[in-house]
């Protein structure tokens, strides 16, 4: 065999865990979705795992939001005032935190904070035999465990990107108005006309939506398949992190390419 | 009702990969017996206690609990069986983030309605039966492994199972935590009236509780008795294993080709 069939053979191999691994992750989010009733019919469950998934998130989010909002409106009105057009910082950093910065920066703080929780609770309760105990107690560990973290991350991530996007505004508006001394009526108007209520908002939502449902659905999957051992559910833990970061990054792009086809 | 067949395993082949580790296997659990599984580790015994709890598929015979099949049976059926059997994990499996009250009710309110002073009534009665109604606010990261074992012997309790199960229940204990949880496997059972089938390797304890033996030796049944046949067994395998000799037909060493040729093989 020569290095050419070698490395064919390589990708073979690869493709072919790859693939086998995506259709295991997508029967398991089937699954999921399949058994979601447990966490509307028992809210109690849901708002555990909102509380855990996204009130907990909130602090590292506000901060990061507000550092952010910071550097934007730094950055911001470096550009605009060589252009003369400092008056526009306000709806730059509006835009830039509504469209992208809010729902990405916000996905990626959930996926190393809440993601990484998720998947060491569930590779934990994995490895000291918690889930099958669940199993033969005749409960579906699915159903009472899995889908409220599911369904608690999906509804949480709209909410922390919109928190983040507020904060960075005001960040913004701190150093821009505050500081600098940019007119804050202006500021504020700007920001109100150029903003768009279906585009650029409702995009937002959209945006941090997915990225709800990859994140939290690579953290419980991670959690689900990781080798019930110290070194499995750490190498799971990273993977969760790495993946969701990945994962978010890349649907940001798609997503983006499918908004600006109707610009 | 007495007598009455609880379990009854016909020519069980099971396994995880390409190999089986059950390679057919025959056994039967009566109510109000307490029946062991003996066999060293990877003998297969915890794979048929998967089998009698529906999580493992079976490849070929029959596995019947409470006159129904559970192996390959539909999830309703099986998650019907399983509410009549309490099982105890090895290390436990108490969760990890309630306290040992909550544990012990957490069966009570999955599956029951009852009202919240029934349920801690209940809770009071189980955690007293195992000696532990001091402990039931602590979080089982303060426990030790016997009590671990006893608070989650409450919990497989809770909701009066017809079947108990037992995967290792003895590993890891003190003398003293071994004798109370061997107690209270046969105390339990006898007043539940219920069926248990204890897997263990620990030889001494489990003969003095059990009604009945079956030692698995690489997925086969190889012996079968009470204890005191087993204990006065000739054959060379119950032998060793009852009485813990190094070397035997369970050889000491994993298979692996003659020393000299290893170390030729080394240098060359």
């Amino acid at each position: 065999m020569n290095r050419g069939e070698a490395l064919l053979l390589e990708v073979g191999a690869f493709s072919r865990r790859l693939v086998t691994r995506v259709g295991r992750a997508s029967l398991f989010l089937g699954a999921v979705l399949r058994r979601s009733q447990m966490p509307f019919a028992r809210p109690r469950l849901l708002l555990r795992e909102i509380y855990t998934a996204g009130v907990l998130t909130l602090s590292i989010v506000v901060v990061s939001g507000g550092f952010v909002g910071l550097v934007l409106g730094l950055q911001g009105y470096d550009t605009l005032q060589r252009f003369g057009s400092e008056t526009a910082l306000g709806s730059v950093v509006a835009l830039s935190l509504l469209r992208e910065l809010g729902p990405v920066i916000a996905a990626l703080l959930f996926a190393s904070r809440a993601g990484s929780a998720m998947t060491a609770e569930i590779g934990l309760m994995k490895a000291t035999e918690q889930l099958d105990a669940m199993e033969v107690m005749a409960v579906d560990p699915i159903a009472r465990v899995i889908a409220p973290k599911f369904w608690g991350g999906v509804l949480v991530m709209p909410l922390l990107a919109a928190v983040f996007s507020a904060v960075g505004v005001l960040g913004g508006w701190f150093i821009g108005v505050v500081v600098i001394g940019v007119d804050e009526g202006t500021f504020w108007s700007q920001m109100q006309g150029a903003v768009s209520w279906e585009e650029d908002v409702a995009g937002g939502v959209i945006k941090s939506a997915v990225f709800g449902v990859v994140v939290t659905w690579i953290a419980l999957y991670q959690g689900w398949s990781c080798r019930p051992t110290a070194e499995g559910v750490s190498q799971a833990i990273t993977r969760t992190v790495v993946l969701g970061a990945l994962a978010v990054l890349a649907a940001d792009f798609v997503l983006t390419a499918f908004m600006f086809i109707g610009v | 009702m007495p007598d009455q067949l609880v379990v009854e395993v016909k020519g069980a082949v099971a396994g995880y990969g390409e190999e089986a580790v059950l390679k057919g296997i025959d056994c039967t659990v009566r109510s109000g017996e307490v029946v062991a599984l003996m066999g060293g580790s990877g003998s297969g015994k915890t794979t048929l206690l998967r089998l009698l709890t529906g999580q493992l598929p079976l490849r070929e015979g029959e596995v019947t609990v409470f006159g129904e099949r559970i192996a390959g049976a539909k999830r309703e059926t099986i998650q019907r069986l399983r509410r009549r059997l309490g099982m105890l994990f090895q290390q436990g499996a108490l969760f990890t983030d309630l306290t040992v009250f909550e544990n012990v009710a957490w069966p009570l309110r999955e599956h029951t309605r009852l009202p919240e002073r029934i349920v801690r009534d209940l809770v009071w009665l189980k955690l007293e039966a195992v000696g532990l109604r001091g402990a039931a606010s602590l979080y089982p990261a303060e426990l030790s492994g016997g009590m671990a074992r006893r608070v989650a012997l409450a919990r497989a309790i809770a909701l009066d199972p017809e079947l108990l199960l037992f995967d290792e229940p003895f590993a890891g204990l003190d003398p003293i935590s071994l004798a109370t949880v061997g107690l209270l496997i046969r105390r339990l059972n006898d007043a539940l009236g219920a069926a248990s089938v204890v897997v263990t390797h620990d030889v001494q304890e489990s003969l003095a509780i059990v009604d009945y033996v079956y030692v698995i030796l690489a997925g086969r049944i190889v012996a079968a008795g009470r204890p005191e046949e087993i204990r006065a067994s000739d054959d060379p395998f119950v032998r060793q294993f009852v009485r813990g000799e190094v070397d035997g037909p369970a050889p000491f060493h994993y298979p692996a080709p003659p020393l000299t040729r290893t170390l030729l093989e080394e240098r060359a």
